[in-house]
Order: C-alpha cells, then sequence, then structure tokens
C-alpha cells in the first residue's frame, strides 16, 4: 500500500485512491464541488487544489492518486490562497440570494464559504451576469442557472449513470448554463438524484422546495419500503411530519442513487387513509374503539374459534410488505400462542407499475419477500388458506400488511374467503381488506419503527423509528405480544432487537447476524 | 536568405502536385517511406531539436518518441491547423500555397508513430483553406501517396480534414481532440498525456502545421542542416506574423534567433507613418508584451525571449506605435480571451470576464485605483489553477501591461477619461 503523507501525518492508502479519499480516510476533508465518487473526474471546479511536494503547480486532489512517498499539504497558505480564490470566483456571479433559496443551510457554497473564504467581495454586485431561475426543466425538478457552480455533476449523471443525458451544458465562458436539450424535459425515473448532487442551489424538489428549512429537518437512517431493491435513504422530518426522502450510500444495495418513485413513496404514508384508532364491526359499520378493547375483543374471537374448531381454525395471513420481526412475531404468535401452523404469505405488486430496469427499479414492489423466504413461509399464502377456508376448516384469518381483497378483487376474495367466521386486519391504512374485517388493529408504518428488511439480494437492513405511529397506532410486534399475552398470559420480546436475536437463534438463514451490527450498510443472509 | 516553407512565392502555383513534383516534392517522403526505419525518422527529428510550433515549442521528436512501441490499439496523428491564436496567420498560407508541403510532413510523421489515420483539425473559418487543401488531398490520393498502399511500400495512410465551429479552445490539443470526437472542447486533465490516450483513447501525436511542414526538409537535407540554423537550442526555420503599426506587415520566413529590432525596423520596413515604437507582443496575444526598450534587445527564438520575460509562442508579433492606448489594447486582449474561454474551470470561467469588466471600466473612465491591484490579484489568481493554460493566456498579458505601463493605467483613473481618446477627438476636430 503507497504510503502518503498529509499535513505531516502519514497513511497507508489502499492503491488507486485519490487524495480527497485518502484524506476522508483519515478523517481530513479536502474541499470539492465536481468531485463525485459515483461520477467520472472533470476537475473543473478547482476546489481541491492542494500542493503535491515536488510538483511546482497546485494539484487537484480529484485527480490525483495516492503514490508512495507522496508528501501533500492541503491547509498551507499557498493552498488556503487557493481556495480563497476559488470561492471568490464561485461567487462573483453567484446571486446570492440564500434568503429565498431552498438550498440554504446544506449548500456547499455557504458551508465552504465559512470554512476557507469569509472574505468580503470585491466584485461590485450591479456587475452580475443574469441568466434563468425558477426553470421548469421537468417532472420533479426546477433549474436556477444563477446560482449553479457548473460542476456538470447533473450531466455527468444523466450521461454516466441513467444514460439518458437530458441536460447538457450550453453557451461559452461565464455564459455557459445548465439547460435541457431543446424540446426535451428531464422526466426519467432518476431524475431527483441530480437534486442531491447537486452542490449548490441550482437543481430542487419541487415538491419540497418552499416547504421548510432544511435546519428544522431531523434526519433517520432507514429503507425505502418501495420495492424490493431497499435502497438505503434517510428520512427527514420535523415534528412528526415526513418531508422528504434522500439516498444514503450503501454500497451492498444502492450506491447513492434511488428511484423517484421511492424518493415519494413518504406520501402515501400520512395520508387520511391511515388508521388512527382500532375499528370493530358493528352491523354494517366499521366503528372505533380503543387499541386496548381491540385487542381484547379480538383475543376473544381467537378463543372462542379454538374452542369451537380447534387449533387449526386459525389462520394468518402476512404480507411482504412487514418487517423480518413482524413476520417472526407472526410465526411464533401462530405456533406458541395458537399452536397452528396454518400461516401462508402474499407478495403482491398492483399492476401497471415499472418493471425491472438496470439501475435500481424492481418489479416487485414489496420490500420484504426475500425476507419471507428466508423465514420459510410460502408464498401461496391466498391459495392454500382459500382452499382451508373452502374445506371449513379454517374459520379466522389474521391478516397482518396482507391486502388480499386488493390482490384478489373482491368477487374473488368474497368466494375464497367469505365463509371466514372471523376476519382480524392487522394494517396502516383503511385498506380494502379493512374494511370487510370484523376486527382492524392500527399498527406503525415504516418509519414509525425499529426493525429490519431483506431486500431481494439478501441484504438486511435497518429501520429506524424516525417519527411516532399517528394516534393509537403500535407497531405490529407491540401489537401481536398485547394479544399474546391476553390470550396465555406468557410474556414475550416485544422489541425489533430482541426478535431479530431470536430469530437469528431460531432462523437458519439469519444465522449470525446480530441487530445491533448491522451497521448503516446492513448485512448478506447466510446463504445470499 | 533561401526560402523554404514559404517557397510559394518564387514558384508559382505549388499548391499543384505537378508543380510540387517537378520541385523535389514527396521525396523526403519516398527517402523516410522506403530507406529508414520508423526508430531513425523519430531519432533524426530529434536530433534537429525542432520544437513545436504552435506556441508550447515542446520538442517534436520527444513527443513522438512517447507514442507506445506496438500499441494494440490504432495510433492516431492529428494536424493542428486550428490556428486562432490573435495575431498569427502562418497555417492559413501555408495551407492555401503549400498544401503539400503539409500532406509530405503528415506521411512521415504517419510512417515514424506507426499511424495510419491522420486528422486535419481547421478552424470554422478555414472554408476556403479546407477546400484547396481537400484538393490537394484528391491529387495525392490520386497519385498514390494517400490511400492503403503509399507509393507501393504497402503502408496505409488516409488522411481526414475536419473543420471546428469556432472556437479557440479547440486549438488546445485535449480540446482539438475532443472537438474531433464530436464533443464539447473541453480541454481534459492530463495525465493520461494524448501520447497515451488521445483522439478515441487512442495513443495520438497532435503537431501544428508549421511544425510538421518542416518534417520534410530535416528528412531530406538532415538534423545536421536543420541545426545549422538558428540557436542551437531552438534551431531551424520559423514563420513570423508580422502585425500592427508597421510599414510592411506580413508573413516572414527567417532563422529562429532573429533580432526583433530587425523584424521590425528592417524586415517589417519601421514603424508606420514614423511613429515611435512602444510595445511589441512577441508571440500572439497570450503572451507578455515587451515595451520598446526591452522589445529592441530580444533576439527571436524560444529561449531568448523566454530570457528576456516572455514567450514567443506562435510568433505572432504584434507591434504597437505611442499612439496605442494600452488599457484599451490589454480590454482587448481580455475581450478575447472573455469570449473565447470554454467555462469549463472556475478561475478561467469567472476570472477572464471580471477583468474584462474591470478593464471596460478603466477605459471608460469609470475605474479605480484599486482596480489596478484588483487586475493583478485577479489574474494571479487564474494563472497555473487551471485544466488548461487559456488562463494564463489572460493572466500573462494582464500581468506584463499593468506593471509595465503603470502611468497609464493611472491616467485613465485620475483623469476619469481616457486619454487617448481625447487626443484622437482633438486629432479629428482639427481634421475637419
Amino acid at each position: 500500500m503507497p504510503k502518503v503523507t498529509i499535513n505531516g501525518k502519514e497513511f497507508d492508502a489502499p492503491e488507486g485512491v485519490n487524495l480527497i479519499q485518502a484524506a476522508e480516510m483519515m478523517g481530513m476533508e479536502i474541499p470539492h464541488y465536481c468531485y463525485h465518487p459515483a461520477l467520472s473526474v472533470v476537475g473543473n471546479c478547482r476546489m481541491c487544489l492542494v500542493e503535491v511536494e515536488k510538483m511546482p503547480k497546485l494539484q487537484i486532489a480529484c485527480n490525483t492518486r495516492v503514490a508512495d512517498g507522496m508528501v501533500v499539504h492541503t491547509d498551507n497558505e499557498r493552498v488556503k490562497a487557493a481556495q480563497r480564490a476559488v470561492l471568490e470566483f464561485l461567487l462573483i456571479n453567484h446571486p446570492i440570494d440564500c434568503p429565498v433559496c431552498d438550498q440554504a443551510g446544506e449548500c456547499k457554497l455557504q458551508d465552504y464559504y465559512m470554512d476557507y473564504d469569509r472574505q468580503g467581495s470585491r466584485f461590485p454586485l450591479g456587475k452580475k451576469n443574469k441568466k434563468g431561475k425558477a426553470i421548469d426543466i421537468g417532472r420533479d425538478v426546477m433549474l436556477d442557472q444563477e446560482r449553479c457552480i457548473l460542476c456538470a455533476r447533473c450531466t455527468r449523471f444523466l450521461d454516466e449513470v441513467t444514460h439518458t443525458s437530458e441536460l447538457a451544458i450550453f453557451e461559452r465562458g461565464d455564459h455557459n448554463r445548465i439547460d435541457t436539450y431543446p424540446g426535451r424535459k428531464l422526466n426519467n425515473n432518476y431524475a431527483g438524484n441530480i437534486v442531491d448532487i447537486c452542490p449548490v442551489g441550482a437543481l430542487t424538489e419541487k415538491d419540497f422546495r418552499f416547504r421548510m428549512r432544511v435546519w428544522y429537518l431531523h434526519r433517520t437512517p432507514s429503507v425505502c419500503a418501495g420495492c424490493e431493491r431497499g435502497c438505503a435513504i434517510d428520512i427527514y422530518e420535523n415534528h412528526g411530519k415526513l418531508y422528504r426522502y434522500k439516498p444514503r450510500h450503501n454500497p451492498l444495495v444502492n450506491g447513492y442513487w434511488m428511484c423517484d418513485e421511492g424518493r415519494h413513496s413518504f406520501k402515501t404514508l400520512q395520508t387520511e387513509r391511515r388508521l388512527t384508532r382500532a375499528l370493530h364491526q358493528s352491523g354494517e359499520h366499521l366503528v372505533p374503539e380503543s387499541f386496548s378493547a381491540a385487542i381484547r375483543r379480538a383475543a376473544d374471537a381467537i378463543r372462542k374459534c379454538g374452542e369451537a374448531h380447534g387449533a387449526r381454525a386459525i389462520g394468518a395471513l402476512v404480507g411482504a410488505q412487514a418487517t423480518n420481526e413482524e413476520i417472526f412475531a407472526l410465526k411464533t404468535f401462530m405456533t406458541d400462542v395458537i399452536g397452528s401452523d396454518m400461516i401462508g404469505a402474499m407478495s403482491y405488486t398492483p399492476p401497471g407499475l415499472s418493471g425491472d430496469d438496470d439501475l435500481l427499479i424492481r418489479a416487485n414492489k414489496n420490500p420484504n419477500t426475500r425476507g419471507l423466504i428466508a423465514q420459510g413461509i410460502a408464498l401461496d399464502g391466498l391459495e392454500r388458506l382459500g382452499q382451508a377456508v373452502a374445506s371449513g376448516q379454517l374459520k379466522l384469518l389474521i391478516a397482518l400488511r396482507a391486502d388480499a381483497v386488493r390482490a384478489l378483487g373482491e368477487a374473488e376474495f368474497v368466494k375464497r374467503f367469505g365463509p371466514l367466521d372471523y376476519l382480524i386486519v392487522f394494517d396502516t391504512d383503511a385498506c380494502e381488506t379493512a374494511q370487510m374485517a370484523n376486527q382492524v388493529i392500527p399498527i406503525a408504518a415504516y418509519p414509525e419503527l425499529e426493525g429490519t428488511f431483506t431486500n431481494f439480494q439478501g441484504v438486511v437492513q435497518r429501520l429506524y423509528r424516525a417519527v411516532d405511529p399517528p394516534g393509537e397506532a403500535k407497531p405490529a410486534i407491540e401489537a401481536l405480544t398485547d394479544l399474546g399475552m391476553v390470550l396465555d398470559q406468557v410474556e414475550r420480546p416485544q422489541t425489533a432487537e430482541r426478535i431479530f436475536a431470536e430469530i437469528a437463534a431460531r432462523e437458519p438463514a439469519f444465522a449470525g447476524l446480530d441487530f445491533n451490527k448491522l451497521g448503516h450498510n446492513g448485512m448478506k443472509l447466510a446463504n445470499a | 536568405m533561401e526560402r523554404i516553407l514559404t517557397r510559394w512565392v518564387d514558384i508559382p502555383n505549388l499548391r499543384d502536385i505537378d508543380v510540387y513534383l517537378a520541385h523535389d516534392g514527396y521525396s523526403a517522403a519516398r527517402k523516410a517511406f522506403f530507406e529508414m526505419k520508423p526508430e531513425e525518422i523519430i531519432e533524426e527529428v530529434k536530433n534537429s531539436n525542432l520544437r513545436g510550433r504552435g506556441g508550447a515549442a515542446f520538442p517534436t521528436g520527444m513527443k513522438w518518441s512517447f507514442i507506445p512501441k506496438n500499441s494494440p490499439k490504432p495510433v492516431y496523428v492529428c494536424c493542428n491547423a486550428d490556428e486562432s491564436e490573435p495575431g498569427t496567420f502562418a497555417n492559413r498560407y501555408q495551407l492555401e500555397n503549400d498544401p503539400h508541403g503539409i500532406i509530405e510532413g503528415i506521411l512521415i510523421t504517419c510512417r515514424a508513430v506507426g499511424a495510419h489515420v491522420c486528422y486535419v483539425y481547421m478552424r470554422g473559418e478555414f472554408a476556403l483553406q479546407k477546400q484547396i487543401f481537400d484538393g490537394a488531398l484528391a491529387q495525392a490520393r490520386a497519385k498514390g501517396f494517400i490511400g492503403p498502399d503509399v507509393m507501393g511500400s504497402g503502408f496505409e495512410v488516409e488522411i481526414y480534414t475536419h473543420r471546428g465551429a469556432g472556437a479557440y479552445i479547440c486549438g488546445e490539443e485535449t480540446g482539438l481532440l475532443e472537438s474531433l470526437e464530436g464533443k464539447r472542447a473541453y480541454p481534459r486533465n492530463r495525465p493520461p498525456f494524448p501520447a497515451i490516450q488521445g483522439a478515441f483513447g487512442c495513443p495520438t501525436v497532435v503537431n501544428n502545421v508549421e511544425t510538421l511542414s518542416n518534417v520534410p526538409w530535416i528528412i531530406k537535407r538532415g538534423a545536421d542542416w536543420y541545426k545549422s540554423i538558428g540557436p542551437e537550442k531552438s534551431p531551424g526555420i520559423k514563420l513570423f506574423c508580422l502585425s500592427g503599426h508597421i510599414n510592411k506587415p506580413g508573413l516572414y520566413e527567417l532563422p529562429m534567433g532573429f533580432p526583433l529590432k530587425d523584424l521590425i525596423y528592417d524586415v517589417g520596413g519601421g514603424m508606420l507613418n514614423g511613429r515611435k515604437l512602444k510595445g511589441v507582443i512577441p508571440g500572439g496575444s497570450s503572451f507578455p508584451i515587451f515595451t520598446a526598450e526591452e522589445a529592441v534587445k530580444v533576439n527571436m527564438d524560444f529561449e531568448s525571449v523566454r530570457a528576456a520575460g516572455s514567450l514567443m509562442g506562435t510568433a505572432g508579433v504584434m507591434v504597437m506605435n505611442e499612439d496605442t492606448c494600452m488599457v484599451r489594447a490589454l480590454r482587448t486582449i481580455a475581450h478575447f480571451y472573455h469570449h473565447e474561454s470554454c467555462g469549463q474551470c472556475t478561475p478561467c470561467r469567472e476570472g477572464t470576464g471580471w477583468i474584462e469588466k474591470m478593464l471596460i471600466d478603466l477605459e471608460a473612465g469609470r475605474g479605480t485605483m484599486a482596480d489596478l491591484d484588483y487586475l493583478i490579484s485577479v489574474a494571479s489568481n487564474m494563472e497555473g489553477n487551471t485544466i488548461c493554460v487559456l488562463a494564463d493566456s489572460l493572466s500573462m498579458p494582464v500581468k506584463s501591461f499593468v506593471p509595465k505601463f503603470k502611468d497609464e493605467f493611472i491616467e485613465h483613473v485620475r483623469q476619469k477619461r481616457c486619454p487617448f481618446r481625447a487626443q484622437e477627438a482633438a486629432a479629428l476636430r482639427a481634421a475637419s
């Protein structure tokens, strides 16, 4: 490994990394705008100029690979002067409209100005070049050409990652501007990523802009539940309200990116369809009741059904939206509390959504299908349990995040599951299946709970609780433990961490995994 | 002195292949293809100390020797005919009058580096020149000098011409390559150098028209002959483009090391209207200006001009008399580099515009004394901090004009107007 010395500290750098990466590994920052680890090196911003001994000119750190014996200075007067010069150049034609700019607070011009410049302007305000502002360039993205520093991250992303090349740099010199090609719009499925990688306020997201100052947002790492890819994300919320998702770097799963469908998926989570109270059937209607009353009523129904028809008259259906812990909690509820093996799963994707592509998007829109399979629950639940109903064996069904009505259609559902005596639904939303239930238990959606998803590649990643569940909704694992407690008075683990430990102990596919060691990138299943 | 590169002056219609052949044409190519090994050609050019005529003065033979031997990828030769440096017009005359001299140079270069394809990249405005050159290519092809079997040697060389769309930056060798590949002419980071990854990712030699046209003569007459002309470290024959306030502006073929004083007062016929010399830019507008006192002491070769504090560049010698407003002259230069900056690197994109804006203000009498310091400071901040040298091309004139003609700049600030404009206005009034 080449030994480099940066600011007097020696470091054995991995072969082939550049000076920005090497410094980062040493805990030092070399400021940069145009360099992005997932894009080609262009070296145009000149912010990362550093002094490399034995080289007469300052070198750009992004295009300088480490070499054995290389001695680098990133903070001497010569380098600092170059950094100040570049920032001054970047700002002379910048509109400095921070008070009305949505990037303020997460803008690299602001950050680096404070860190590396802090000088007054020598350039007269009235002489700034004027360019286009608030240009609508596509479905989700707005462009401000005056704020743009022409780092070409967006054009490189569209050239090199999506290969769609909607944007380019037009004109020349300080008239250079980013724009769409004439007659084209930026409407690909990954357009939101250019907003993330834009280091300044040139590209902003249409439906986030002006909704919340970023310094009021809290960030929680999580996983996108939009498809079986399970992109690592950060959830941004303020006072319990979700504002945006952004991709979080995970080399095992999504690299630096996420798709726009996933990016916008949080919007379906905090709607009026969310269940905030438990419901039970009263005549033709569902009427609200307290959570604990609902648990008692559900326990009653289960007990009565078991007494009348035996344990195997009670079944459970779990959807591939459930977390590994929810699946396991339901499974152990069925075997340990009820004593029934009638558990099946469904993994349903509504028609008309995007199919597999060669970047991230998967046709299967369920985040945890692989998790179901890994815990040995067959995906033919709708058929198998339906047959058990038809044969008269199955009388009561517990559906956890399993919108069977939507998957089958109402007529087919009634045909297969109509003969049931009792239907208990655990769901976040007043879904179609919930509408037909005898008992509805409101549960937490994935930004509201701790747990894990297993993506289609077998990577187990952690979800962290970003916001509280609405109203009386509870994480499903707690609801299931409550139900078990009422039925047999046995206390069972109800935290995701303890359940995960049991999964790791009892499910061979999860052997060796530790909830607290999953980290930000997650870990692969034993057989993945 | 014998005219070599400009022998079309003595030989009418040299651009026609029959005339060219009648005057020993393609004999150097024949020698290179049939009597010399590629290494011997490179060695000969190395020994001649020929240095690139495009402005950077890099030793040509050394450049060729960087091309990997037995490269698995094709090797390309690019002839840089994007002659765009203000004050420079040698390539244009060569393309018009001696196209076969260039083609012969290309053939020898291809043979030396093992290239079978050469692209001649011409500036967009060279419509007529391309027409003439394409005509010459057709003649050479008809005679078997270009094609699958050059002169029966079994060696293939194809030459294509390509016209740019009017950007100065396309003359920068990596900008040229990007443009040739159909992209925006953004100069590339080096390394990798074109000799390793040039056109289409393959090893490439990029040489200026004038450089290539020297090659047949070196092959024909030998490196020792070539070295005997001019000073040893930068020897040979050179085309000087003389322009400005001079009696006989034009293209002159002279030995390297020719005194600038003689170029102006002898060859150039002296100052126009007998006015006094004020300054000379020796190598195209990118380089530091000489004051009259400096200019008369300088010999025109790479080493001497560098020692005197400027660079010979393309040898576009621009002569300015005492009536020239140096603020306006610098503003004009700044306008050019601002207009031509590709805008890729921050310091050049923003700095060139800033400098031009300051100079517009100074010339219009709106400048301040602080601007004089800012000019130097901004120019210094641009210099050496960008991918290509376009930023330096403005920084160097700024950093020479401002201190060398500081009084004039100060007068502009003090009088809140251009003193020369006042003079011009007075002269006009007197005349009417």
